[in-house]
């Protein structure tokens, strides 16, 4: 039983495959239910996987490299822009936009990552949060390029023949995002694992430690966020498939706030807390509006209750439980392996630490 | 008159709302090394509250009062109920905590007041004043915006520099564990800055609100200013925050006049990347303020 046991920690122990087995898994499981349920609930799950895929690049940043960024709903807009315009002249492939997305947010980064790896705290919160209310400005001042306030639309993209001429295309675009959002969980958590992945945590928890041990502290910062804004990129094309406009009112420091409302309570850091914190930032407006049309709500209270909550949990996190759902999940099962007596000497004791590294996503 | 020297009367007037909320920012920073960064949704929510008062009934000055009082409230409260227990927590943590009260704010004022653009009344002309035949594209609205910014200072200046209570404050920000020795209640001083940033930020609100127009998100960018200008003087200075807001209100006045008041935005975030690139503690700071 032991050594059987033993083996089969051995076959699963490589990162790669572990990681790959846990993405197909995921990938099966959740094509299965897309096919269960209906439009609806697919539109929403696709809103579930593009959150995830922005939220994890963000919890990349602020949760395993200390870099706040408050300018993620932005980098979204470049992504969901550079979707737009390009489908607006041309006829291309989702995979193909999709990528020339990535490659532009990317470059953004580049640029923007080279001065926030400069900044600390609240200096790059500040001008992170500058980013944010500053670029959805240029979408109105350049109207000819990017359809001021109105946005620009985006054509949906048309399920392959061979699904089937009746195959809901709110079901492709759901598999689209969801296959996006594996590959960028199998992706990130691989790194994350590599040794790039423990040069981000050691520059978010000691600088100068850092730099002793032979990082190179600010191209360690400059990477964090180009895969970050990458990540935030990819989100933002998916959500202007998704919303089918591009608009600068969809991508204000709202946004921007959400992505870390959600990686606050998936626990920072974690990349399975993304995904918690996406299901949360989903299922919250479908609850609230729910609610609010049974109880005869008016709708100025009703559009805003979800930002309210969201509001209230960041305070409410930060002054009683800043692991977030993901932290209290890990408790729970640490408490219960403590008490079923499974317990091995190299789990970590129930109770996270701030400055941990990082949860194993 | 020429454009030039109209942009640079309008960018006096913006600056010095701008210097105010840069004003707030340091003195919370000061105090508690916190950029308040829901300082801007605070006084965009005392603003809805003072316009509140003023559709019961109320007459300007008493909405005035309003605004100013419920600032000075909502920064006791803000500061004892939920910065308080955070004191100790991580900076990234109590950065998130701020942004949580913005996102709160800026939910609860349209839910409260309704999340239509409304008009906010000024209690003097917002006319140009006449100089002979000639328009002066300074209103006497302006003018009572100049003054009041300008008396708010003049009244800090006094109760830092010259008041014993002013004094315990000044110590407490620069040396908590000492003033607590030497019988200070720091806590009190803590919450006091607070209180006062804010009652200046609420000022801020309902200066710029006749010409912005309310909405729940107004202050945001008045916060962006208020933030540049204050890394531009240095986050630790007051004076350098004052003329900081100043430099900005005057560089976005000519950004907006001469390229497009869509662009002063952008134009702020140039600037603040500037300075936090070329001199990141800011033109008038006294200590080393970033850490390694």
């Amino acid at each position: 039983m032991v050594t059987a046991n033993l083996r089969l920690g051995r076959l699963i122990r490589p990162t790669l495959s572990r990681h790959l087995l846990l993405a197909l898994g995921a990938a099966v499981v959740l094509v299965a239910i897309s096919a269960q349920i209906g439009a609806y609930d697919d539109y929403n799950l696709t809103a579930v996987a593009i959150f995830a895929v922005a939220a994890a690049g963000l919890t990349l940043l602020t949760g395993l490299n200390g870099q706040l960024s408050l300018g993620h709903g932005a980098l979204m807009a470049v992504g969901a822009y550079t979707a737009s315009l390009l489908l607006r002249d041309h006829q291309l492939p989702v995979v193909v936009v999709l990528l020339i997305a990535v490659l532009t947010t990317g470059i953004i980064g580049i640029v923007f990552g080279y001065a926030a790896a400069r900044l600390r705290g609240p200096y790059l919160a500040g001008a992170t949060l500058t980013l944010a209310v500053a670029l959805p400005q240029l979408a109105t001042r350049y109207k000819s390029i990017f359809g001021g306030d109105a946005g620009l639309t985006v054509p949906p993209s048309a399920p392959p023949v061979w699904l089937g001429a009746d195959f809901p295309p709110e079901r492709w675009l759901a598999w689209i995002a969801l296959a996006a959002a594996v590959v960028t969980m199998v992706l990130l958590a691989n790194l994350l694992h590599s040794s790039v992945g423990r040069s981000f945590i050691a520059v978010r928890d000691n600088e100068a430690a850092a730099a002793l041990a032979g990082i190179d502290v600010a191209r360690t910062q400059v990477l964090a966020f180009v895969i970050s804004a990458a990540c935030a990129g990819l989100a933002g094309a998916l959500f202007g498939y998704w919303s089918g406009v591009t608009a600068p009112a969809g991508f204000g420091l709202g946004l921007s706030l959400q992505l870390i409302t959600a990686i606050v309570i998936g626990g920072l850091g974690s990349l399975a807390g993304a995904i918690w914190g996406s299901i949360v930032l989903v299922f919250v407006p479908a609850l609230t509006s729910g609610m609010a049309s049974s109880l005869n709500v008016p709708s100025s209270v009703a559009n805003n209750l979800p930002l309210a909550i969201y509001g209230a949990i960041l305070v409410i996190a930060m002054l009683v439980a800043p692991h977030g759902i993901q932290g209290a999940l890990k408790r729970l099962l640490a408490l219960a392996r403590a008490r079923w007596g499974h317990s091995s000497a190299s789990e970590k004791k129930g109770v996270m630490d701030w400055d941990d590294p990082a949860p194993n996503p | 008159m020429s454009r030039f020297l109209v942009l640079t009367l309008n960018g006096l007037t913006q600056g010095a709302i701008y210097a105010a909320m840069a004003l707030a920012l340091v003195l919370i920073w000061r105090a508690t090394k916190v950029i308040n960064f829901a300082q801007g949704a605070m006084a965009m929510f005392t603003t809805y509250l003072a316009l509140f008062a003023i559709d019961h009934g109320a007459p300007y000055w008493l909405g005035f009062v309003v605004a100013l009082l419920s600032g000075l409230v909502l920064g006791v409260i803000v500061e004892r109920v939920i910065v308080r227990p955070v004191e100790s927590a991580p900076p990234l943590n109590v950065v998130i905590l701020t942004l949580g009260l913005l996102l709160f704010f800026e939910a609860l004022a349209p839910m409260l007041f309704g999340g239509q653009i409304r008009s906010f009344p000024a209690p003097f002309s917002i006319v140009g004043l006449r100089l002979g035949n000639s328009q002066v594209a300074f209103s006497p609205f302006d003018a009572f915006t100049l003054g009041s910014v300008v008396a708010v200072m003049i009244l800090l200046l006094v109760l830092f520099q010259k008041t014993n209570l002013g004094l315990r404050m000044r110590a407490s920000a620069f040396n908590p564990e000492v003033s607590r020795l030497l019988g200070i209640r720091v806590g009190r001083m803590l919450t006091l800055g607070w209180a006062l940033a804010s009652l200046v930020g609420a000022l801020a609100g309902v200066l710029i609100a006749p010409s912005f127009l309310l909405y729940p998100t107004f202050m945001d960018q008045v916060l962006v200013y208020g933030f540049t200008g204050a890394v531009l003087g240095g986050l630790d200075s007051a004076m350098g925050a004052v003329i900081g807001g100043l430099l900005i209100g005057f560089a976005l006045g000519y950004v907006g006049g001469y390229l497009g008041s869509d662009l002063e935005t952008v134009g702020a975030l140039v600037i603040l990347i500037v300075v936090l690139m070329v001199r990141p503690r800011g033109l008038f700071s006294l200590q080393r303020l970033r850490e390694v």
